[in-house]
């Protein structure tokens, strides 16, 4: 039986992981390469790292850094932040990512989602939607990390979003993230029921309860979290086992 | 010991190569006929779209290449269903080493439980008969992405479920070949690909 999938997620600057407290300070956490290789042994089914770097420069460094993950990490990972070009993508393709994310880009110029699916096929191409709750089943699309909010709308960005090719959904509930009190389980109820793509939950995670409601009644086919994990609020291997215990499919 | 793996425009090259690294193991990445057929062992891989990768092997003349290795080959992904007899995904002709046909799954009438295609994580291999496997790899798990599958057939090396059981690993003669991604399989992967390389 497929696996649902526990993902943890490093946000990385100038090539170090850090994770934004509430969006003010930010605290360094430690070395990519080395956090990435230790999830990946505590049995983490994939990884994701996020480049919060805006510099040209540091974007260099990011992809040297991609290069670094790969060759030592034996699980599969996304990498995402700044990939609004096919040559963007390619440069992580071949520095050895497996998949990349796509986010406000995809916003700004949908086509980019079908030209990315076109050249390195669906299973590459994670779209990445952060999104705010408004009213019953209207959830705003936003981009920027949440400072601007679109006119697009959720249920029907990451309709088009499949139509245009992309492999998965990372969805981001804002009104959750940073929260801990569970993931936006009604809405990705609905994602997973309209697609038939993956979709990936994002935000909200703070107890293993978290993650067995979003694999039951989020019916989500991924979770991802970072500062639990980062900060040893929970560990890998003991959220698996609990996953196990409450009838689960995941891999130990 | 010389690994060849063969190069042309699949995804996961550098993937295998990584992994390979990984177990020490020297190799090469070619696209070069002399030095794929004097290798001691190929590497199949791919990640991409049958037709358009059938094609171009068919320009490059690889196809041939891969049906005359006499040598252990290991197809990856993609890889393994090219080496199938034809594949639904842009309906085309592949290179037959495996008499199998390549079809698309689909999705229950009734989709209660929110399967998706592609098959997309980790999911378990079992009933495996391969030197590629040994008794500390059966039902573990291993990393899948795929849209389209292979029957169970009589080259069946591994079975896997999802929607239905299917042929998650092919063997016959010298060729090999897993629907899994064993450079992507954490430690489960690294042991096939050592299997393999000590053939």
């Amino acid at each position: 039986m497929l696996a649902k999938r526990i993902i943890p997620c490093l946000d990385i600057k100038n090539g170090m992981t850090v994770k934004g407290i509430k969006f003010v300070g930010i605290k360094e956490v430690g070395d990519p390469v080395e956090l990435g290789a230790l999830y990946a042994e505590q049995g983490a089914d994939e990884l994701v790292f996020l480049d919060i770097t805006a510099s040209h420069e540091g974007r260099k460094t990011f992809v040297d850094l991609v290069k670094r993950i790969a060759q030592h990490v034996n699980i599969p990972f996304t990498v995402g932040g700044g990939i609004s070009e096919i040559k963007d993508a390619e440069a992580l393709l071949n520095a050895g990512a497996d998949k990349i994310s796509i986010n406000s880009s995809a916003v700004r110029n949908p086509q980019l989602i079908n030209d990315m699916a076109l050249n390195f096929g669906s299973q590459f191409v994670v779209t990445a939607i952060d999104a705010k709750h408004m009213a019953g089943d209207d959830w705003a699309v936003t981009v920027n990390g949440g400072r601007i909010e679109t006119d697009k709308r959720l249920f029907s960005w990451a309709k088009e979003a499949e139509d245009r090719g992309a492999g998965e959904i990372l969805f981001t509930s804002m009104d959750h993230d940073g929260v801990k009190q569970g993931f936006a389980n009604e809405a990705l109820a609905k994602l997973s029921t309209d697609l038939t793509i993956p979709i990936i939950a994002s935000g909200g995670a703070g107890s293993m309860e978290h993650f067995k409601d979003v694999f039951t009644k989020g019916k989500a086919d991924a979770g991802l979290a970072a500062s639990i994990f980062h900060y040893k609020e929970i560990g890998i291997p003991d959220l698996k086992q609990y996953l196990n215990t409450e009838g689960i499919s995941v891999r130990l | 010991m010389k690994i060849a793996i063969i190069k042309y425009n699949a995804g996961n090259i550098q993937s295998v190569s990584f992994a390979l690294d990984r177990l020490g193991v020297e190799h090469i990445i070619t696209s070069d006929p002399e030095e794929i057929k004097s290798a001691d062992k190929v590497i199949f891989p791919g990640v991409g779209e049958a037709s358009t990768t059938m094609k171009y092997l068919k320009e490059q003349k690889l196809d041939e290449l891969i049906l005359s290795l006499k040598q252990p080959v290991l197809g990856i992904c993609l890889g393994m269903q090219l080496m199938c007899k034809h594949s639904e995904e842009g309906n085309v002709d592949c290179l037959g080493i495996f008499d199998e046909e390549v079809k698309k799954f689909q999705l229950p009438e009734n989709n209660t439980e929110n399967i998706k295609v592609p098959q997309m994580g980790w999911n378990t291999i079992g009933n495996t008969k391969s030197a590629l496997f040994d008794s500390s790899i059966e039902d573990q798990f291993v990393y899948f992405v795929h849209s389209f599958y292979v029957a169970l057939g009589n080259d069946t090396a591994a079975t896997t479920n999802y929607i239905l059981p299917y042929s998650s690993a092919l063997q016959k003669d010298n060729f090999y070949a897993t629907q899994f991604h064993p450079e992507k399989s954490g430690d489960v992967g690294s042991k096939i690909l050592a299997n393999f390389i000590k053939l």
